[in-house]
């Protein structure tokens, strides 16, 4: 024990071997982890901060931030907050709605199994499937059209407006937006009480008072809470973008894909960098907005 | 007044009755429209006949991918699933035990790891890749370039589900204890893992191994922009040439992580009464409450 204080290197060598409890070498059991996740996950990470200041000569620039305000970047990076936004906003909605009619029901019943299965499905799988399903239902080709066609209701009279960013990735996006509510939803709504209610009511409130006093403020965080996780959902979402509309990139996921390794041969690696900071600055604002939306309300409520 | 009071009851109870039906109704218009779509659309023959053909050609279009791509590049099925299998192993060699050694004798670096595994969920994984695209590159031309090195990414885009889950399963049971009773029974610490702690969180470790295999068969993004063709990859590129065949793939890929879904649901037995903390905290994430 005394050795622990020891200056000496050599001791330190030894130690283990004379079985020194106080260094114990417990922390080398978690030294696998922490080994992986800085190379994989700390190191990527890095990679783009530090990339996003570097020019192709490896020199310290700041012409990768610069290039933010071209035009197609404003435009990608006002077209994805809005859906981001409009999703999250109709997503938290409908999706604790749905969570509501689940938590109602039978906790143990097979139509809840099923459906918080089909949410996990939806809300983790989706990506290009969720693509194709859209164009296969209401799609120029799909049944949904052809059937509201055939009935003198053409949608597409104006344009198909599936193909364009903000209305069809919106609706596309809904479909997982919503499962994914329901999922980080439901915990909050099943921890809701039925005897809050009956004492709401033997306190001579009505279903108003307990909505708006009793079970609106216990479930408003929760709700908030996931409202931004959607946002940052959608905000980083790709695959759909891509699955669904291949021309132009309309969303900022893939203006770093085409920034990264362009097909024309010209690939901006920093500039890659320079989104990708922008998306985790936009995410981060959103979160600090919340987390002060959040500090007012519970004030309000 | 009982009666009057009872009539309230009711009158309320059928008004939910009614909410929940309309609720359900509408999402399963929303939800199951697309789904059946996909299975008229990759039905549907060229004079609005139906068809199984697409269907049919799926196995053959493996064949033809295998044979085109180079001999030793596993066609996108296999090789996500293989993925899957090598991603979920590693999730687990690496977070069973780290776990269990915090709660045991660090608990100080709980907070920590916990950090650390729910990080992946707020750096969106297009921006994870912008980061691993150098260091590919390097592994391609220094180690290997097979499709296979995703998973090291995967295993880190999977962390904060499986952590959660994992952590769910530790909870409930008292890892201290189990574990120094093996102990003190002269167990070494790998069959502490192996034949203690292992078997008493086979849920959670059942919950999370299916979690990370539909994570890793949906997964786009990373695939897609280190240039490599796992399933989905593959089901874009062929959406572009024969959409009959791409959708079967796709809607038969859906179904089959939903099958997988409710069998753990069924087979965790009854669905956890979550905890209400837990969804109130952002940044803990999305975890199914069905895998819980």
């Amino acid at each position: 024990m005394t050795a622990a204080g020891s200056p000496a290197v050599a001791t330190n060598v030894g130690r283990p071997l004379l079985g020194g409890r106080r260094f114990s070498l417990d922390w080398v059991g978690t030294v696998p982890f922490f080994v992986y996740v800085l190379a994989f996950l700390i190191l990527p990470s890095a990679i783009v901060a530090i990339g996003a200041f570097v020019d192709a000569n490896n020199g310290f620039t700041l012409d990768n931030y610069a290039h933010l305000s071209r035009s197609f970047v404003v435009k990608s990076t006002i077209d994805t907050t809005v859906v981001s936004a409009i999703t999250a906003v109709l997503g938290a909605v409908l999706g604790s709605l749905l969570a509501y009619a689940i938590a109602t029901g039978n906790p143990n019943g097979v139509l809840r199994r099923i459906l918080i299965s089909a949410s996990g499905v939806l809300a983790q799988f989706g990506g290009v499937t969720l693509a194709f399903a859209f164009i296969a239902s209401i799609g120029p080709a799909g049944f949904v059209y052809l059937f509201a066609q055939s009935h003198g209701f053409d949608y597409y009279a104006k344009g198909i407006w599936l193909f364009e960013p903000v209305q069809g990735l919106s609706l596309v996006y809904l479909y997982f937006q919503i499962p994914l509510m329901v999922l980080v939803f439901l915990p909050a709504l099943d921890g809701i009480k039925p005897q809050w209610r009956e004492a709401t009511q033997s306190l001579g409130g009505g279903t108003w008072h307990y909505w708006r006093y009793v079970a609106g403020p216990i479930l408003f965080p929760a709700f908030l809470g996931g409202t931004l996780l959607l946002f940052a959902n959608a905000f980083s979402a790709y695959a759909t973008a891509n699955a669904l509309i291949n021309q132009g990139a309309p969303m900022l996921a893939q203006q770093i894909s085409n920034a990264l390794s362009s097909e024309v041969g010209a690939a901006e690696p920093g500039f890659a960098k320079a989104i990708a900071v922008q998306m985790i600055v936009i995410v981060t604002v959103v979160t600090v907005l919340y987390s002060l939306l959040q500090r007012r309300t519970s004030r309000w409520l | 007044m009982a009666v009057a009071r009872r009539g309230i009851h009711r009158t309320r109870w059928i008004k939910l009755q009614l909410f929940r039906y309309i609720v359900f109704i509408f999402a399963g218009i929303f939800f199951l429209v697309p789904i059946g779509a996909m299975l008229e659309f990759s039905t549907r023959g060229n004079h609005n006949e139906r068809t199984l053909e697409y269907w049919k050609s799926i196995v053959s279009f493996q064949e033809m991918i295998g044979t085109v791509g180079a001999p030793t590049q596993a066609t996108g099925i296999v090789a996500s699933l293989e993925l899957a299998v090598i991603t979920s192993v590693a999730m687990l060699l690496l977070l069973v035990p780290t776990m269990v050694w915090v709660r045991l004798k660090l608990k100080r670096l709980n907070r920590i790891v916990e950090f650390i595994c729910l990080l992946p969920l707020t750096i969106p994984a297009i921006v994870l890749v912008v980061g691993l695209f150098p260091m590919y590159i390097w592994l391609g031309t220094n180690f290997s370039d097979s499709i296979l090195t995703l998973a090291l990414a995967y295993v880190v885009l999977v962390l904060p589900y499986c952590y959660r889950t994992l952590d769910s399963g530790l909870a409930a049971i008292d890892v201290k204890t189990l574990s120094e009773a093996a102990r003190s029974l002269g167990a070494s610490w790998f069959s502490v893992m192996w034949r203690v702690i292992a078997p008493n969180i086979s849920n959670a470790i059942l919950n999370a191994t299916l979690l990370s295999v539909a994570l890793v068969l949906g997964e786009y993004t990373i695939a897609n922009n280190l240039l490599y063709n796992n399933l989905q990859v593959e089901l874009v590129h062929l959406g572009r040439t024969n959409a009959g065949v791409s959708i079967a793939v796709a809607v038969a890929s859906l179904l089959f992580a939903f099958v997988l879904l409710i069998a753990i649901s069924f087979v965790g037995g009854r669905p956890r009464r979550a905890q209400p903390e837990a969804a109130t905290n952002f940044g803990k994430g999305p975890v199914q409450g069905s895998a819980g």
